[in-house]
């Protein structure tokens, strides 16, 4: 128990005056504390008066002990915290109106509290150049008053030490070591952090005031952890995006992605109006027009060719409501061809959320492990915030092992790690199931009689993977893209699954975009479980309707996808977006709500369902998508479309949901292992800033440091039995298809694989994952 | 007469004083290998330099035998031992004379501390501009792993400990101990917040000692001789030599091994009085951080931690400063406050503000362009760093400006009022 300004306060002891200060709202001002962030008691602003200490004591640093007595508002403590603000503002610009920051700054506010009128500083005022962190953070060094949270940060929240402070004293600069952009993907949070106008977001900077700006809670919609963020909106245009606190999720964070996308929103490639193609010409149209050429075109396919010629697409990034929709509207027409799932291979895989399995994973529980086990996965890249809490954990001793087709560069420090090719990793976790049963127990799954044949590298590299696996402790098990996209994926999740009952760990299976169990949930994907949106494309239909997807940015198999679009008789797209190639395979053009425009519910992958806001009207005449899909089902006379708002539709998939089994796939116990290919693979992923439509156009994302090119990745020892250097423009040959790549050598990537960046237009001549693929030429 | 060389220059009157065999002559680690033959408990070697009153020698005059049993052999875990030879404070010259004229007895003093706590690495972090000094101590170094006294299993006696040199880079504040420690991890050299302490939180987060070059010199010598005997050199609390480093204005500046307690006025004779005839002006008696005394003040004062602490100012490093009549005290001001603005290593607001903003205060009055308001300013703006920092170096810049101003505010007005200085100090050279 210790007393603040009168305050009795109950305090763990060892923590600092100045968290029991902010838990009974006695407000000490500060700058280089941050709750996240290590001590640095460096500014001196939270100086308070400590009974029986001879000076002022800092706030952050100073650690609570029984019976202490402080106080922030006596005549010493003020006149320590006025002599700090005077040192503050001597060498800080004071002029505030043409501060990016005004308004929002905290030097501006406690600057009223304990700043003079007048200053006494008379002499030169200390100048420093501004450096270059690249398209999403703005800085004007001058302002910088040394803090050092955005040096820390990097250092020991991002993992990556960018900033840092050069020079000495009074000429003491913070900059980045090297003139080099930041390429953390989480850097933009040095600009929440930033106390001063120092570090300010590039792409918002002088674009409006604080005061300006209104601000609307809503969901990230980009990766599955769904985090927590505020639009901040001026006249209906979102002028930024921040983090909003929620411990269990993001705590104070946000990625980058979810930081910037934003500017995707106002893309020239806005689809503004309806639009249909006639005769080959494409013109504008009213609504009522275009649903009822979209209605009349999907009647016609359904009548001549059957329902079961219509298959429909759709972005994982739509809310649960439109998804439930949109299958309900595909289902009424007849067919059960819908799906969400868009990059995997295994029509098997993403069927089983893994929700009401005891074994799930909460976000939260991450950095509490002893033990992690990444499969398939770079979390930096798919789940950003998820590669913090995994640094967490790391720095506070989890054993972090992986699994992975390439050889990442994470941000922590692994104990072990296991590169083989993307087809090998089920064989190696297979070996490492079989090695670690005890004798009579090789019946119990028929995959564990079969022999998997793994290198003995592997083997030792596995053995002691598992030996890390099966210590005591908290532990977890990670599958991510790379994983999930592999052939046979499901046993991937099975195998994982079965050894984090085994050895009593926990399981995450992560999701592309952001609602992927929403569309599970909704029914977006084939009753029939031997069948995917792949299968789709090879059929070569009649009908494509696509909602939010562009297939040949966000499908596996984009030449495949654009050869059965190109063939179809009519290719209806409810978009926000329009893409080149989509003005040659459709025939109708849904303008709908982006994301900001429409409200709607994302469940992210631990199965909560967050709700959204619209924070500004859709552009031009474009409508939510639910509104859209309503429409269409009452053109087509179908029941069950009469919604007057989209929350009855949120209630009508809870009540279906209730009566839901959890439809397990268990095929797995008569599966085989597929015999391994030889020759070169493909091996294709998603760029973090090509993963989705919106973040495609967000034009500081897009220039930004951390943005990869559309160059393949081949290992040199690969590339020199082929004759074959970086630079080099190579064509590739797979059935059928032939692209032209410009191709870069990476250690990192096993042998024989070719990693192979999707989301580009360069690279849209992927028609397979699974299949071989030739080099069939080069130029250098 | 004055006894004068006891303890760490001990060996400076023979020929290469600097070598093992010099050293050994003297007796030298004899009590290192008695320690080791005798497994002598660290207890008693701790209680040996509690008697002995040994304080601090860096500046602080933190009491030795204290620090060392805050760090216990039965800790578990890597500890460390280190030794600040990083000598910057100005004025002060005595370590860079110890590691010439006598390292093994360095050496053997931190030997002994490792094994007392039970660290079996040290380091003595070298100022990068001692040349010879360095060279010497390497050199001893390379003399007592060959004769065995340093590695593993010392003499026989399972006892480890290496011992490395590493040279700083020229920066004031890594001096400072736990900017030292940062520095020797390779980083920044920026001063920690303590708590904690090095002794629970030092070098790579493990317990570590650090002391002083004189400091752990004089422990073979207390342990050979005595903490009687070495308490008795002294005063009461104040126990043993020190050396004391005069320079400024006198005949003969220069290192001084005396007695602690010793009167100034006979500090001042032995190095020769004051030069030319002149009149004694001022001294700083523990390096430029210490705060000035006037003459009269000083020639009634003893030289121990006790004495200059009453009289307002501080022992420190033994850096005695000596200004005659014809020293302008704006300028020396001046001159100091510059120092601490251009060493400042920009962590803490008020220090990185507030040295630039007094020096540059302090050059307008140097060169006629002051007003009589800045003052109140100087030593308000002192008065703001003072105790505000997370090292002592905002006190260090703050204590020379409210003393000057203090003892010789005249001086300072006459400056701005008639914009010039009547001591015909060349001020702009």
């Amino acid at each position: 128990m210790i007393e603040i300004d009168g305050k009795k306060v109950q305090a763990e002891p060892g923590s600092m005056i100045i968290e029991a200060a902010d838990k009974v709202g006695v407000k000490i001002p500060r700058f280089c504390y941050h709750k996240k962030l290590s001590i640095a008691a460096n500014c001196r602003m939270c100086l308070v008066d400590v009974a029986n200490s001879r000076k002022p004591l800092p706030a952050c640093a100073t650690p609570i002990t029984e019976g202490m007595v402080v106080h922030t508002q006596t005549q010493a403590a003020l006149q320590a915290q006025k002599a700090v603000m005077e040192f503050l503002l001597i060498n800080h610009p004071l002029d505030c109106p043409i501060c990016d920051q005004g308004g929002e700054c905290e030097l501006q506010d406690l600057a009223m509290g304990y700043g003079k009128d007048i200053s006494r500083f008379s002499e030169g005022k200390r100048v420093v150049k501004d450096k270059n962190l690249g398209s999403l953070i703005s800085t004007d060094m001058t302002r910088c008053i040394l803090c050092t949270r955005c040096v820390r940060f990097g250092e020991e929240v991002a993992g990556m030490v960018e900033m840092g402070v050069t020079g000495r004293g009074e000429t003491s600069e913070v900059g980045t070591y090297i003139e080099e952009h930041l390429i953390s993907e989480v850097s933009g949070n040095i600009i929440d952090l930033c106390p001063v106008g120092a570090l300010t977001s590039k792409p918002f900077r002088f674009k409006a005031r604080a005061w300006e700006l209104t601000q609307h809670p809503s969901i990230s919609a980009h990766d599955a952890l769904g985090a927590h963020i505020y639009l901040h909106t001026r006249r209906d245009e979102v002028m930024r995006v921040v983090p909003r606190e929620n411990e269990a999720l993001n705590e104070t964070w946000a990625s980058d992605r979810d930081r910037f996308s934003y500017a995707g929103l106002a893309s020239e490639d806005r689809l503004l109006e309806p639009m249909i193609k006639k005769n080959g010409h494409w013109q504008t149209c009213d609504w009522a027009e275009a649903l009822a050429f979209a209605h009349e075109a999907l009647h016609k396919i359904q009548h001549e060719k059957g329902a079961e010629q219509i298959a429909a697409l759709v972005s994982p990034q739509v809310s649960i409501e439109e998804h439930y929709l949109f299958q309900k509207y595909i289902r009424a027409l007849g067919s059960d061809k819908i799906d969400h799932r868009l990059r995997y291979v295994d029509p098997l895989m993403g069927r089983d959320l893994n929700l009401s399995d005891p074994l799930a994973a909460k976000i939260a529980e991450v950095e509490s492990m002893d033990a992690v086990f990444i499969l398939g996965c770079d979390p930096q890249r798919e789940m950003p915030l998820l590669g913090l809490r995994l640094r967490k954990a790391a720095l506070q001793g989890a054993a972090i092992v992986s699994l992975n087709p390439i050889d990442f560069n994470f941000t922590f420090e692994q104990q072990q790690t296991c590169i083989v090719e993307a087809q090998e990793m089920l064989h190696a976790l297979v070996w490492m199931m079989k090695h670690s049963l005890k004798s009579g127990e090789e019946n119990i799954w028929p995959l564990l009689k079969e022999s998997a044949d793994v290198p003995a590298l592997v083997q030792a590299k596995m053995s002691m993977i598992a030996a890390v696996l099966q210590k005591e402790g908290q532990k977890l098990m990670i599958m991510g893209a790379l994983a999930s996209q592999a052939p046979q994926a499901h046993l991937i999740q099975e195998c994982l699954h079965w050894l984090c009952e085994r050895w009593g760990a926990k399981l995450m299976i992560l999701s592309p975009g952001a609602n992927s169990t929403g569309a599970c949930i909704a029914g977006s994907l084939p009753k029939d479980k031997n069948i995917s949106s792949l299968d789709f494309w090879k059929a070569k239909l009649s009908a494509y309707v696509l909602l939010g997807v562009e297939p040949e940015f966000d499908c596996t198999h984009p030449h495949w996808a654009l050869e059965a679009l190109h063939q179809a008789e009519s290719v209806i797209v409810l978009s926000a977006f329009k893409t080149p190639k989509m003005l040659e395979y459709a025939d109708v053009l849904l303008p709908i709500a982006a994301f900001s425009e429409y409200a709607g519910s994302f469940v992210n992958f631990e199965g909560s369902w967050q709700t959204f806001k619209a924070a500004v009207n859709p552009k031009g005449q474009a409508r939510p998508a639910w509104k859209v899909l309503r429409v269409l089902g009452n053109l087509g006379h179908y029941p069950g479309f009469e919604y007057e708002n989209w929350e009855q539709v949120s209630l009508e998939i809870k009540e279906q949901a209730k009566d839901q089994n959890s439809s397990k796939v268990s095929s797995a116990l008569n599966d085989r292992l597929a015999d391994l290919q030889t020759g070169l693979k493909v091996l294709p992923y998603w760029p973090m800033y090509r993963a989705d439509p919106l973040v495609r156009r967000s034009a500081p994302l897009q220039a930004c440091a951390l943005t990869e090119e559309a160059c393949v990745l081949l290992n040199p020892k690969t590339a020199q039995t082929h004759g074959l250097k970086a630079g080099d423009t190579i064509f590739c040959e797979q059935e059928g298809s032939r692209t032209q790549l410009i191709l870069n050598l990476d250690p990192r990537v096993p042998e024989k694989t070719l990693y192979w960046p999707m989301g580009f237009e360069e690279t849209q001549g992927l028609a397979s994952a699974i299949s071989p693929v030739q080099i069939a030429g080069h130029k250098g | 007469m004055i006894a004068v060389d006891q303890v760490c220059f001990r060996a400076n009157a023979l020929p290469e004083p600097w070598t093992l065999a010099t050293y050994e002559s003297l007796g030298g680690y004899q009590i290192w290998k008695k320690i080791l033959k005798e497994n002598t408990a660290p207890e008693l070697i701790v209680e040996q330099i509690k008697a002995s009153f040994l304080r601090g020698r860096g500046g602080a005059g933190f009491p030795t035998g204290l620090k060392w049993s805050f760090i216990s052999r039965s800790m578990p875990g890597q500890k460390y031992v280190v030794c600040n030879s990083d000598e910057g404070e100005p004025g002060t010259c005595k370590d860079r004379d110890i590691l010439r004229y006598n390292p093994h007895q360095l050496i053997e003093g931190m030997a002994i501390a490792g094994y007392v706590m039970g660290a079996t690495v040290g380091y003595n972090y070298i100022r990068g501009e001692f040349n010879e000094p360095i060279d010497r101590f390497v050199e001893a170094l390379e003399e007592a792993y060959a004769a065995g006294f340093l590695g593993k299993d010392i003499l026989k006696s399972k006892v480890d400990f290496d011992l490395y040199h590493h040279i700083g880079a020229g920066a004031y504040i890594c001096g400072e101990e736990t900017a030292l420690l940062e520095s020797l991890e390779g980083k920044r050299g920026n001063p920690r917040f303590k708590p904690p302490f090095p002794a629970s939180y030092g070098l790579y987060g493990c317990p570590t000692t650090i002391n002083n070059t004189e400091t752990f010199a004089s422990v073979p010598v207390i342990l050979e001789k005595g903490a009687q005997w070495f308490l008795e050199q002294g005063k009461p609390k104040n126990g043993g030599t020190k050396i004391f480093c005069v320079s400024g204005h006198v005949n003969r500046p220069g290192n001084f091994e005396v007695p602690l307690g010793l009167p100034f006025k006979d500090l001042l004779e032995m190095a020769g009085g004051v030069r030319n005839g002149h009149a004694l002006k001022a001294v700083i008696p523990g390096g430029s951080s210490a705060p000035i005394l006037p003459a009269a003040v000083m020639m009634k004062l003893d030289m121990d931690f006790d004495s200059l602490a009453q009289a307002g100012s501080m022992l420190g490093s033994g850096a005695v400063i000596i200004m005659d009549e014809t020293a302008c005290m704006v300028k020396v001001l001046a001159r100091i406050a510059h120092f601490y603005f251009e060493e400042s290593c920009g962590q803490c607001t008020p220090c990185r503000e507030g040295t630039g903003w007094m020096s540059r205060i302090l050059h307008r009055i140097l060169h006629g362009q002051g007003r009589m308001e800045h003052l109140n300013l100087l030593d308000n703006v002192a008065e703001n760093i003072m105790g505000r920092t997370i090292c002592a170096l905002g006190d260090a810049a703050a204590m020379p400006v409210r003393s000057f101003i203090q003892h010789f505010r005249p001086e300072f007005e006459h400056h701005i009022t008639t914009g010039q200085c009547d001591l015909g100090g060349a001020h702009h050279d």
